[in-house]
């Protein structure tokens, strides 16, 4: 409850910040103490101090899942801030209004990790996505902003639609007439088909907001034409965070019936680890690729969506944080160089020598390379499939796509390193974005050889439910 | 009279809106379209609205109630969207004169 309290008024107060003053330090300073506090607020409501006690008729849920899920999200913003603040800046005239944005969509986000009714899991993805539509199109002038913004626009409300049909489903079907999400499964056996096409229309309106193949084809061309800033934004914390919804969503909904849907998220999890790591090999655009890359990882996480055991929710935090923290540290990089193709990257190593090492670590992880963060997340992922005894295949098939997926990370390393060139950033890098960067690297190491830090909290609470 | 009939009228509703989306190339018909598309869904909440009170109204009076707020809740959310989108729509024709959707291929590259 502290979070979606005080990233509502946080971005109420972001909104009049642009009016009183008009330096930009201070407004970026505004939004990063609005962060921290975030973070201190929900630290503090999982530890049980609540700012307002309130009943909420079981339309939210605070667990530990959930709250964990939402200081990922703060935590990863407050570092995109930090790293990336003042290139947000340059994308329009309007700062105080970004951050204003960016505070609405943490707002949705905490709703999204929290819901317990299928109303606020409505609200939670309209709360995130209205922002988002305005912070893609932000650079008004450039017509791939434009382009991105009206193609994200008009999928997104149309998967709204399918989500709001499926939700009307499922609401004729459940027994008690409720929207609650554990009063939706019906005791009998049988299933009826309003309610499995119900819960196709959500399955299928949940891939679109994560962008899982075949309903992937907006997500490279938005990614792509949104400002780097906000691309990096979506593609780590709100794709993360609605992941934790689709989890909550369908282990508490309909986990018990799972026999009934698990083909349909098996097979669209092999299509988007396929066609997410093989389009990925053939980009030129380093942006266009981590777009792919996006893709490819949420097939991954899709994983857990298939196997939904106690493993699949560690695994789901565990990935969330180390995708996090890699694509974040990689975009950060990304936005300071003068070229965004892989030519673009060429002998980086010789002239900024830290730059290319983090870099190096994220790819790693993102590759999946054991003493990396993503290590451990994706054997979490798979683990938890083998565990289930069933898709015994699909597991095989993601070790393959992973091993695909190493080609266009290393491709980067290889320019960096390998190869003679032009490539290097704008300006030098100031001294305080290179130690966030060395940060960054040593969190992810942390959690590729202690992985057990981050979750100790959630392994107590998943097995005293 | 029975629900198959609310549900069969809200169906095609959607089915026409949907057609719409995906074969129509202005932006503006298309945003209509989602539009019927959330409305069928309005229409479809109040009639199960009504089935649910009727099923289970004996033992829970409030039963049905949650889908007409449901309804209120797409209602504003409609709104909110539609100030976006023609927003994003308007800076779309400012910068090109055209609001086609099949000029949207300057990014397939």
């Amino acid at each position: 409850m502290n979070a979606i309290i005080l990233s509502a008024v946080w971005g109420i107060i972001m909104m009049f910040s642009g009016i009183v003053t008009k330096s930009k330090t201070a407004i970026r300073n505004t939004a990063i103490i609005g962060l921290a506090l975030l973070l201190i607020g929900n630290y503090a409501d999982m530890m049980g101090y609540h700012l307002v006690t309130m009943e909420v008729h079981k339309m939210l849920y605070f667990d530990t899942f959930g709250l964990l899920g939402n200081s990922i999200a703060f935590a990863s913003t407050l570092l995109l801030v930090l790293l990336s603040g003042r290139d947000m800046e340059k994308v329009g005239h309007n700062l105080a209004e970004y951050f204003a944005l960016i505070f609405f969509v943490l707002c949705g986000i905490s709703l999204v990790t929290t819901f317990n009714s299928l109303l606020m899991l409505f609200l939670g993805i309209e709360i995130i996505s209205i922002p988002l539509y305005i912070l893609t199109g932000s650079d008004k002038k450039n017509l791939k902003s434009n382009e991105a913004a009206l193609k994200y626009f008009l999928m997104g409300s149309f998967s709204t639609g399918l989500m709001l049909l499926g939700i009307a489903f499922l609401y004729g079907a459940s027994p008690m007439g409720s929207f609650a999400v554990d009063e939706l499964w019906t005791a009998k056996p049988q299933v009826s088909p309003l309610m499995l096409s119900g819960i196709l229309l959500l399955l299928i309106s949940m891939s679109f907001k994560v962008s899982a193949a075949p309903f992937h084809f907006w997500t490279p061309d938005v990614y792509d034409g949104a400002p780097t800033v906000f691309t990096s934004f979506m593609a780590t914390i709100v794709k993360v965070s609605i992941f934790v919804g689709f989890i909550r969503l369908f282990d508490e909904g309909f986990g018990q019936g799972a026999a009934q849907w698990q083909i349909f998220v098996a097979i669209i999890t092999a299509a988007t680890l396929f066609i997410g790591n093989i389009t990925a090999v053939f980009q030129q655009s380093v942006k266009r690729m981590l777009a792919y890359s996006s893709i490819a990882q949420a097939g991954f996480m899709l994983l857990g969506l298939l196997s939904l055991t106690g493993i699949a929710k560690q695994g789901i935090i565990l990935y969330a944080a180390a995708y996090s923290l890699a694509t974040i540290g990689i975009f950060a990089i990304l936005l300071r160089m003068k070229d965004y193709t892989f030519e673009g990257f060429n002998g980086l190593a010789k002239r900024q020598p830290l730059l290319a090492a983090t870099c190096t670590i994220f790819l790693l992880s993102l590759a999946g390379i054991p003493l990396t963060g993503g290590f451990f997340a994706k054997y979490y992922m798979l683990m938890s499939v083998v565990s289930t005894g069933k898709f015994m295949w699909l597991a095989i098939f993601a070790v393959l796509c992973a091993a695909v997926s190493a080609y266009y990370y290393f491709r980067v390393i290889q320019a960096m390193y390998f190869k003679d060139g032009e490539g290097g950033t704008e300006v030098e890098p100031s001294a305080g974005f290179k130690g966030l960067l060395v940060l960054l690297a040593a969190l992810i190491l942390v959690l590729g050889v202690f992985p057990q830090t981050l979750l100790h909290q959630l392994t107590e609470m998943i097995y005293t439910w | 009279m029975p629900i198959n009939y609310y549900i069969f009228l809200a169906v095609t509703l959607f089915c026409i809106g949907v057609a719409g989306v995906l074969t129509r190339r202005n932006a503006i018909i298309i945003f209509m379209c989602v539009e019927l598309m959330l409305n069928a869904v309005n229409l479809l909440l109040v009639a199960f609205s009504k089935m649910q009170f009727n099923m289970v109204g004996k033992i829970h009076p409030q039963a049905g109630i949650d889908a007409q707020i449901f309804v209120f809740f797409i209602m504003v959310v409609a709104a909110a969207e539609v100030s976006v989108g023609l927003a994003v729509i308007v800076m779309m024709y400012r910068n090109t004169h055209s609001i086609d959707v099949n000029f949207l291929n300057r990014l397939k590259h």
